[in-house]
């Protein structure tokens, strides 16, 4: 707690409204752990995120990077307050919204949208495709009906799909295609953040290339900030303009795509970088074998110190009890490592 | 260098609603002992029922309609059941992406893996459960012994796969085909998998068939490597000189497409224009002509012949050269 604590007053970037579009600090999500029995009782709490902070520009690709249970994704869905905040603060476009109720948040969510990974759950089949992309305008009643079949063409048209395939249904299209729907339908409401939880994760490489080409296209067009949400280094590198790693519910280390990718401090993101082939066979012959033993231990009941330190090559004294606090060196590269201790 | 496997010509035909569609296409190529061959494409390219069908797990929809699968020198296309049990268990093994379904949840990880032991080395059930965990040890479980009493779902994805390969390796198998072992598995733990089956392949000098999407995956662990696109090879060459010099038209597009660690801030990524085929209605000449920038007359009123080149590359283009 008291490590926690400190590392939200050590955050040196000044306050929320300076030109940050989403600013969150020091997010916990928990999730209650039910014993069995005749009466359930809450026996234990899993730390989905503990203590995360990081900002997003606009206009700004931020991609937050993990394995499964690394809390990348319940971050995601705090953000869009679809899954309830345990402590910390939200801010959007300078306006704390943490605690804001569906009445207040519904301006806010027409400025936020997502792009989720399977766009075969994430689409009603028995919607047309027109009619699904202009759902949004409908629930925020924007324009009249000509205008909002308008609007609709457009947007097929500037996410590459023909406007008289609006008469179809979803399952006349293929996956990239069908992604191609949910983009147009997260854009319809002209939103300034678009979180993208493993939105390409599901495709096939040649599509999975069009629609990256696409996302960042319409963010040149338009001056739209994402979200990312991926597992995969490759895709979070050509994407993003700044990186955040997690493990086990923490943000172990975070900064600009090529400070992160060229010179990783965190014993995690390295061995994550080491760990990710790459396409080039030359390459992968001049790298060393097995990066990191083992598997992350349960966040249930995460390790004592810092969360990493039981698979750390380079765990030392400290490690084990005292958790690292995010540190930051200039205004966008932060670790938190005993390694890289706070300059004094 | 005589071939462990040597696959000629072979097709594969699927009954569907739609008719009848040909899943793998006049495919054809070969294996050494201690070689590990990547056999890459998308979705519906054909590279997992060209897997199957070597093991004759295609199933009641499913048939080979054409060529030969000689393995050890002997064709196993059309052998009597009992023989290609035999030759199933004992020295092909066969590792599939999702370990949870292949594991029977309600029998113990130690019965499991000392099944195939008792069934094709005729041991007994202590001695068989003995060996069961010099498998799991050998595969780097932490504990092992302890934990044959286990059950599935006491392990994690990557645990569970672990076992797949415990398992495939009790027969000493001369051939194993993974078919996107690690594609269920987050990085670090497919990098340990990988390595794992690499080193114990190369121990048995068994020749390992590598089926999977990731061109990744492909250059950190294959010698050789299978480009297939719409049940056909395309292209096939040693894995260094197909990623330096990729020949093939779908071979340069899906290099292109796929995002490297190396790669510029934000640069475009050259894509492939438009989808892959319907295997209902390939159209007549080369299933790639739609989409191919270099396309010519003769692309589409044939599929283009195969041609080997001195360095053992094979491609099916007529453009090339």
């Amino acid at each position: 707690m008291a490590d926690r604590m400190e590392s939200a007053l050590n955050l040196e970037r000044p306050g929320p409204g300076d030109g940050d579009l989403l600013r969150v600090e020091d997010l916990s999500v928990h999730f209650p752990v039910m014993g069995g029995g005749l009466l359930p009782r809450r026996i234990g709490s899993v730390q989905a995120v503990d203590g995360v902070s990081f900002s997003i520009r606009r206009g700004e690709t931020f991609s937050i990077v993990g394995e499964s249970g690394c809390g990348k994704s319940t971050t995601a869905m705090a953000v869009l307050r679809m899954q309830p905040v345990t402590s910390g603060r939200i801010w959007f476009d300078g306006e704390d919204i943490t605690t804001w109720g569906p009445d207040a948040m519904r301006p806010v969510r027409r400025r936020i949208q997502t792009v989720f990974q399977d766009p075969y759950a994430s689409l009603n089949p028995r919607m047309k495709v027109g009619a699904i992309i202009a759902e949004p305008l409908e629930v925020h009643r924007v324009g009249d009906s000509d205008a909002r079949r308008r609007r609709t063409a457009d947007l097929m048209k500037l996410v590459g799909l023909l406007p008289d395939m609006a008469e179809r249904y979803p399952h006349e299209f293929s996956g990239g295609q069908r992604q191609r729907i949910s983009i147009a339908r997260a854009l319809a409401l002209e939103p300034d953040l678009v979180v993208c939880d493993e939105a390409v994760s599901a495709l096939d490489v040649s599509i999975q290339a069009q629609i990256l080409n696409l996302l960042m296209e319409l963010q040149e067009r338009l001056g739209l900030a994402y979200l990312f949400i991926s597992h995969d280094l490759s895709v979070v590198r050509h994407i993003s303009d700044r990186i955040a790693v997690m493990y086990l519910g923490r943000i172990v280390e975070t900064g600009r795509r090529d400070e992160l990718f060229s010179s990783p401090r965190h014993p995690y993101t390295q061995a994550l970088l080491a760990s990710a082939p790459s396409a080039d066979p030359a390459l992968e012959a001049s790298r060393s074998a097995v990066a990191l033993a083992g598997e992350p231990p349960s966040p249930r009941n995460p390790p004592a110190g810092c969360r990493f330190h039981p698979r750390c090559q380079a765990a030392f004294g400290p490690c084990s009890s005292r958790s690292p606090e995010l540190v930051f060196e200039g205004d966008s590269a932060a670790v938190a490592c005993h390694l890289f201790p706070p300059k004094a | 260098m005589t071939s462990l496997l040597d696959v000629e010509d072979l097709s594969v035909v699927f009954r569907t609603e739609r008719g009848a569609l040909t899943a793998v296409n006049s495919v054809s190529f070969d294996l050494a002992a201690g070689e590990t061959l990547a056999i890459v494409g998308e979705s519906g390219s054909g590279k997992s029922v060209t897997a199957l069908s070597l093991l004759g797990l295609l199933g009641e929809a499913g048939r080979i309609a054409g060529g030969s699968v000689r393995f050890d020198g002997e064709d196993i296309t059309r052998p009597e059941a009992e023989r290609l049990r035999r030759i199933r268990g004992n020295q092909i093994a066969m590792i599939f992406q999702e370990p949870m379904s292949s594991l029977n949840p309600v029998l113990t990880i130690g019965e499991q893996v000392a099944e195939p032991l008792r069934l094709h080395k005729g041991l007994g059930r202590a001695e068989a459960m003995a060996a069961a965990g010099d498998l799991l040890e050998r595969v780097a479980i932490p504990d092992a012994r302890a934990r044959l009493t286990d059950y599935p779902h006491h392990f994690s994805g990557g645990m569970r796969q672990r076992v797949m390969i415990a398992m495939a390796l009790a027969c000493q198998p001369k051939l194993i085909i993974a078919d996107e072992p690690t594609t269920a598995l987050d990085v670090t733990v497919q990098a340990q998998i990988l390595d794992l089956l690499k080193s114990l392949t190369r121990d048995l000098n068994s020749g390992m068939i590598l089926i999977t999407h990731d061109l990744g995956v492909v250059a950190r662990y294959a010698d050789r490597v299978a480009v297939m696109y719409a049940g056909r090879i395309i292209e096939s060459a040693p894995a260094r000189e197909l990623f330096s010099a990729p020949r093939h038209p779908y071979t340069i597009g899906l290099m292109g497409s796929t995002p490297r660690l190396a790669s510029g801030p934000k640069a475009r990524l050259a894509t492939i224009p438009g989808q892959p085929p319907d295997l209902a209605a390939l159209p007549a000449g080369c299933a790639f002509a739609p989409r191919c920038p270099h396309v010519r007359e003769a692309c589409r009123s044939a599929p283009p012949p195969v041609e080997t080149d001195a360095g053992g590359r094979r491609l099916a283009c007529y453009g090339h050269g």
